[in-house]
């Protein structure tokens, strides 16, 4: 050891004994928190519904929609949460909904049938996040700044493609799996497709090279850097996830209306970041949950829901969405303070 | 003036980091219409000291009497409103406003709340500008327009638009070139001359002896010596005050005869050099060998070590690892080579503070433990286990986050990801900042280590005992340039400050000439031929050189 001669320092710098450090268990326990908390809201909000239009509410087919109607900003909040992850945010996903879902439902798409409207949905909404991806990852533009080019330029594209009409879908087996009783083992088809969409999230955010990069790119890009990784790169595929996700979402806005419209998405990337900043995500990146994420998604929409059953307009709903903001952003600053 | 009581007066100043005691109990008197000179080792807690007196920092004790009162400014504003100016090293400039609002920021002249544009300001900010000799400064220009050393002149003039009785300048010359070095030595006079104080930080001893009146020496926190004599102190003893420690370094001892001494470098940098950073250096390094870069802060050796990374583009020159050359600026060929990197910011540049242990080491192998992109967490975790044992990271726990690790088993964790991803080629940054004094002989020893199982390990501190305890072989820099090669035991500290310090005995008897042509791309040419350069005092490409890309920051 060293010979101080002069009095010793103090040793703030010495490590805590083990046991007082967070272990595995207790990260985990943390985590639960967060999520049991959202949990909670959303169990009380189902009171609050279960309890003003006890029919109305719990009726199967009402659950049914609430949910069917989550899966659409669900997927576009799956892409979402992964770009606030690293750091990033994409104005342009409801845009990009817009202008697949119109893209994709045009006549001469629907000639195609049901794979070219697929198909297009999915190649458009990639083709617009491989544009905002390169323009932030190669162009070195701010997100910020990138995406919500892309948002008045996709929605302008989405208007000159319709003229502002209703593009309905003619093509049965498109229409079919909207059909109320499309059910695959008793769940609504787009359920089905948020569920394998939410369960694939989470699998790469936790459980792949992919995810890892992005938390670190998130968590602290110079770090990511001088460790070898490319950020560019990785940036560069967060925003076509991102542009994939809002390709799928407007295949599923598609069978849910049986149409395409260039008013399609509206307002959807507010949607989005408001769920996954309720769920936990920091919106200066590096950490956040897919869980947490689907949670604020439904959470938003069980309000609306709820709402809508007791005859209360959309202003009133908008107002109590910024509260829940307000309120879930307060309560993490509070729980993040105190571990 | 005699008997009135000193202008500032600090006694017995605490101020404690997490994990460092910054100052520890340290006095100083400034009288007024001194030149109080502030001298120490980068980390002696010279830049917290004027923060705290700027009310940048509270101090945890301590007394702070001004003009015979006891104050306390808590904040820079509380400072400034006592008559308390700061000029800090980095500028703190907006560039995108013009000299005048700069000069006037936070004081703007207002009529009904109402910022005034125009005349009043302006006027006023260049009788300022004509008090500090630059009258060609137009007040109206943008900041972002003007060369580094008339930004520095805005700084002042900013400092004297408030009733100032006391500037403290930290490093005002690192930036200036002689010419100007000299107009603000002027303007230092007639500061004094109208009885402002003035606390100078200055690693130039030269400089000191130029205008300094006292000398407070710092040290490890503390202050050593108080109020020598600026002109007739001998540097010998300022430099043995300087380094002269209460605690003793361990090092390991190093192989008698370097391992692998005909081996073939694994890491050779030729000519590698960066515009305005540092002139194209020459080195290698063995396997098994670790060489020292040591100078001051700004000597440009962090830059070296991360141009040689490719984390920064260099204008000139090539690396080589194992005979082939590396893709410039590109930290992926760096890491694929095997270099790796454990850099100055640990918490900014290497670390994910909000992960685990285990992410933090794995980050840089992780496709390893991967197949198709999946990972495979059990085999990462006992791979990252592993390579936090072999280093002894406490505690044993490789998922406790590293946020809650103390700074020597960070700077472990650092060492554990370039273990793991069985790096050849270790750059490593100030690898004992932020460590406590007790756990750096382990990270001393660590090192070693690493370096006896055949590593090569190229080493940048600012702490010469640091670089002559641990390393093989030694370059000295200073300004950009390396100016001396030596293995490590022909060397000692004195010799290397002095060295590091512009050879001050040489300086003090030509003071103005002295001064190479810092910031010029030149040869690589050693500090002796300088002194005797007649061309040093003007020098060709000394003024765009150092006026146009001082502040790159």
């Amino acid at each position: 050891m060293t010979q101080p001669v002069s009095p010793p320092r103090d040793s703030t710098d010495q490590a805590p004994p083990a046991g007082q450090l967070p272990s595995w268990r207790t990260k985990v326990a943390r985590a639960d928190i967060r999520t049991l908390s959202l949990l909670g809201v959303l169990a009380a909000l189902i009171a609050v519904g279960g309890i003003t239009k006890p029919d109305e509410f719990l009726d199967t087919r009402n659950l049914q929609l609430v949910l069917t109607q989550a899966s659409v900003i669900g997927v576009v909040t799956v892409g979402m949460t992964f770009v606030i992850m690293s750091g990033g945010i994409d104005l342009s996903v409801g845009a990009i909904v817009a202008l697949s879902s119109v893209w994709a439902t045009t006549v001469a798409t629907q000639e195609y049938g049901f794979a070219g409207i697929l198909f297009t949905a999915v190649l458009v909404g990639v083709a617009c996040g491989l544009v905002n991806g390169l323009l932030i990852a190669y162009g070195g533009m701010v997100p910020f700044i990138a995406t919500l080019a892309m948002l008045a330029s996709a929605r302008g594209l989405a208007l000159q493609i319709t003229d502002g009409a209703t593009q309905i879908v003619t093509i049965d087996s498109v229409l079919d799996l909207g059909e109320r009783d499309a059910y695959v083992l008793g769940i609504p088809s787009l359920v089905l497709v948020f569920a394998v969409v939410t369960v694939i999230g989470w699998l790469v955010l936790n459980r792949t090279t992919f995810g890892r990069r992005t938390v670190a790119v998130g968590g602290n890009a110079e770090a990511a850097r001088l460790a070898g990784i490319d950020v560019r790169r990785q940036r560069l595929y967060l925003y076509l996830l991102s542009g994939l996700c809002c390709g799928i979402a407007a295949f599923l806005l598609i069978i849910l209306s049986g149409s395409g419209q260039n008013t399609n998405g509206n307002l959807y990337e507010l949607d989005a970041i408001a769920a996954a900043i309720i769920g936990g995500t920091l919106l200066s990146g590096g950490r956040g949950t897919i869980v947490g994420s689907v949670l604020g998604v439904l959470i938003f929409t069980t309000i609306t829901n709820i709402f809508a059953l007791n005859n209360l307009q959309s202003d009133v709903q908008q107002i109590a969405k910024g509260a829940i903001i307000v309120a879930a952003v307060l309560v993490q600053r509070r729980t993040a303070s105190t571990t | 003036m005699a008997p009135e009581p000193p202008l500032l007066s600090m006694t017995g100043i605490t101020k404690s980091f997490p994990g460092v005691r910054a100052l520890d109990g340290v006095d100083l008197d400034v009288q007024a219409g001194e030149v109080h000179c502030l001298l120490g080792q980068n980390g002696a807690g010279k830049s917290t000291l004027i923060k705290v007196l700027a009310g940048a920092h509270q101090p945890d004790d301590g007394r702070l009497s001004w003009r015979g009162e006891q104050v306390t400014p808590r904040s820079p504003i509380a400072a400034m409103r006592l008559g308390i100016a700061t000029i800090y090293q980095e500028l703190d400039l907006v560039e995108h406003l013009s000299v005048a609002e700069n000069v006037h920021l936070g004081h703007e002249p207002t009529a009904a709340g109402f910022v005034v544009r125009g005349k009043a300001a302006k006027s006023s900010t260049a009788v300022l500008l004509k008090r500090l000799g630059h009258p060609e400064i137009e007040p109206g220009r943008l900041v972002g327009e003007l060369p580094a050393a008339q930004r520095q002149i805005v700084s002042m003039a900013r400092a004297l638009s408030h009733d100032v009785r006391l500037i403290v300048m930290d490093e005002p010359s690192a930036a200036l070139d002689p010419e100007e070095v000299d107009n603000l030595f002027r303007i230092v006079g007639d500061l004094t001359a109208d009885g402002v104080a003035v606390v100078y930080i200055s690693h130039r001893l030269e400089e000191i002896r130029r205008i300094g009146d006292r000398v407070t020496v710092l040290k490890d926190g503390r202050a050593v010596a108080g109020g020598l004599p600026a002109k007739s102190t001998p540097t010998r003893e300022i430099v043995a005050l300087m380094t002269g420690r209460n605690v003793e370094y361990v090092f390991p001892e190093r192989p008698a005869t370097p391992r692998d001494a005909g081996a073939a470098p694994v890491l050779e940098v030729q000519g590698l050099a960066r515009e305005g950073e540092f002139a194209p250096v020459d080195l290698s390094v063995r396997p098994g060998e670790i060489v020292g870069l040591a100078g001051l802060v700004g000597s440009g050796r962090s830059e070296i070590l991360e141009t040689i990374y490719g984390a920064r583009k260099p204008t000139a020159g090539q690396v080589r690892v194992d005979g082939a050359v590396l893709r410039p600026g590109s930290v992926r060929a760096a890491v694929r080579a095997g270099l790796g990197l454990a850099p100055e910011e640990r918490k900014a540049q290497a670390l994910l503070m909000l992960e685990s242990v285990t992410r933090n080491v794995s980050v840089s192998s992780m496709s390893r433990f991967a197949r198709g992109g999946w990972i495979d967490r059990a085999a990462e975790l006992g791979a990252a286990r592993a390579a936090t044992r072999e280093l002894s990271l406490r505690p044993d726990n490789p998922s406790a986050s590293v946020r809650t690790l103390s700074g020597g088993n960070q700077q472990k964790a650092v060492l554990a990801r370039w273990l793991l991803r069985g790096c050849r080629v270790l750059l490593l940054d100030e690898p004992t900042r932020g460590v406590d004094v007790g756990a750096r002989a382990e990270l001393y020893a660590v090192i070693r280590r690493l370096a006896d199982e055949g590593l090569a390990v190229l080493l940048v501190s600012s702490e010469v005992p640091e670089v002559l305890g641990l390393a093989d072989r030694v370059l000295v820099m200073r300004e950009g340039r390396v100016v001396h090669t030596a293995p490590a035991r022909e060397l000692d500290e004195h010799r290397v400050l002095d060295l590091v310090m512009e050879g001050a005995t040489v300086a003090s008897a030509s003071p103005a000439a002295d001064s190479p042509p810092t910031r010029t791309i030149g040869g690589p040419a050693a500090g002796k031929p300088a002194a005797s350069n007649p061309v040093a005092s003007n020098p060709v490409a000394g003024k765009p050189a150092a006026g146009e890309r001082g502040p790159a920051s």
